[in-house]
């Protein structure tokens, strides 16, 4: 009985978590014009997946992903500039949903921080090499 | 060299290593909420998600009465153990509208007889737009608009037991 309940699970469906709509118009093809298509795909590497965080839009499988993909084809097909259609999604899901972080008085610290490591850095090493010299 | 500064590099890496093992022992489950909470409900039209039932418009939103938006599917496993609990809001007097997201007539119509239809309207949404116009970020989720037309509250995953003081709270306070 354990067996045949083991036999069972192993060819049961996985529970599926997608739609069985396929894939949005423009999710998974490239526009016609070449440069639109260069900066969508620009655009999308730089967008973040709402759903498997840490991944970007043009390399998510995700359904939303794709969706994503398709409004960012299908408005600069219509002509709207990149940026414009950067600003459309952090209206709504704010900075986090663009790789790209805005220099502003909360993100300093980030931009600051390779600066301040290298100048630690030398300072370490200053003190360092001066010890040897003496 | 001061001596006590000696460690210094040590003492950061240990800090740099304890701030790694924190984050992966307990990994931050981050829910993106929507910036839309505030705001004037974006506009959009959606076709009937299913014969028989009006579909949604954003102008349908805001005629004076707090409502309440289910961003549902009929093929979303969580959506399934919120119904009750939409049923429930439902009968204490709330009006809920839907966006099925990604679906197809006939299923979302197989859903609604196994699960209950506690919703006035449902619009489809084949390719997430409003969606991604709300700032949702995933099925389920549950919007409170005002009677003028603002977004006031969102509910984030399916919808508990514990939820529902809260979600009907918060549909009072948008009256």
């Amino acid at each position: 009985m354990r067996y045949l309940l083991a036999l069972l699970l192993i060819f049961a469906g996985p529970a599926l978590a997608d739609s069985s709509l396929p894939p949005a118009l423009w999710a998974n093809e490239q526009l016609p014009d070449p440069r639109q298509e260069a900066k969508a795909k620009a655009l999308m590497e730089e967008l973040r997946c709402l759903v498997c965080q840490g991944q970007s839009i043009a390399d998510s499988n995700a359904e939303l992903a794709g969706d994503m993909r398709a409004l960012v084809r299908q408005r600069i097909a219509a002509g709207e500039p990149p940026e414009q259609v950067r600003s459309w999604l952090i209206e709504r899901y704010g900075d986090w949903v663009s790789y790209r972080p805005p220099l502003e008085p909360v993100t300093w610290p980030l931009w600051a921080a390779p600066v301040l490591l290298l100048a630690a850095g030398a300072f370490l090493l200053r003190k360092r090499l001066v010890r040897r010299r003496g | 060299m001061n001596r006590s500064l000696r460690f210094l590099p040590l003492l950061v890496l240990l800090a740099f290593v304890g701030a790694v093992a924190w984050r992966l022992s307990s990994p931050a489950d981050e829910k993106i909420e929507s910036k839309m909470i505030g705001r004037t409900i974006p506009a959009f039209a959606l076709a009937p998600a299913v014969p028989g039932k009006a579909g949604l418009s954003s102008k349908d939103l805001g005629s004076g009465k707090p409502r309440m938006i289910n961003v549902f599917a009929s093929w979303c496993v969580p959506c399934i153990a919120e119904a009750p609990l939409l049923a429930e809001l439902k009968a204490k007097g709330i009006p809920i509208d839907a966006i099925a997201v990604r679906d197809r007539p006939a299923d979302v119509a197989e859903f609604l007889a196994q699960r209950g239809d506690p919703f006035e309207r449902i619009g489809a949404d084949p390719e997430s737009r409003a969606q991604l116009a709300l700032g949702s970020s995933g099925v389920p989720e549950t919007f409170i608009v005002d009677g003028a037309g603002i977004i006031r509250y969102q509910h984030m995953g399916p919808i508990e037991p514990d939820d529902l003081p809260v979600l009907v709270a918060q549909w009072e306070a948008a009256k």
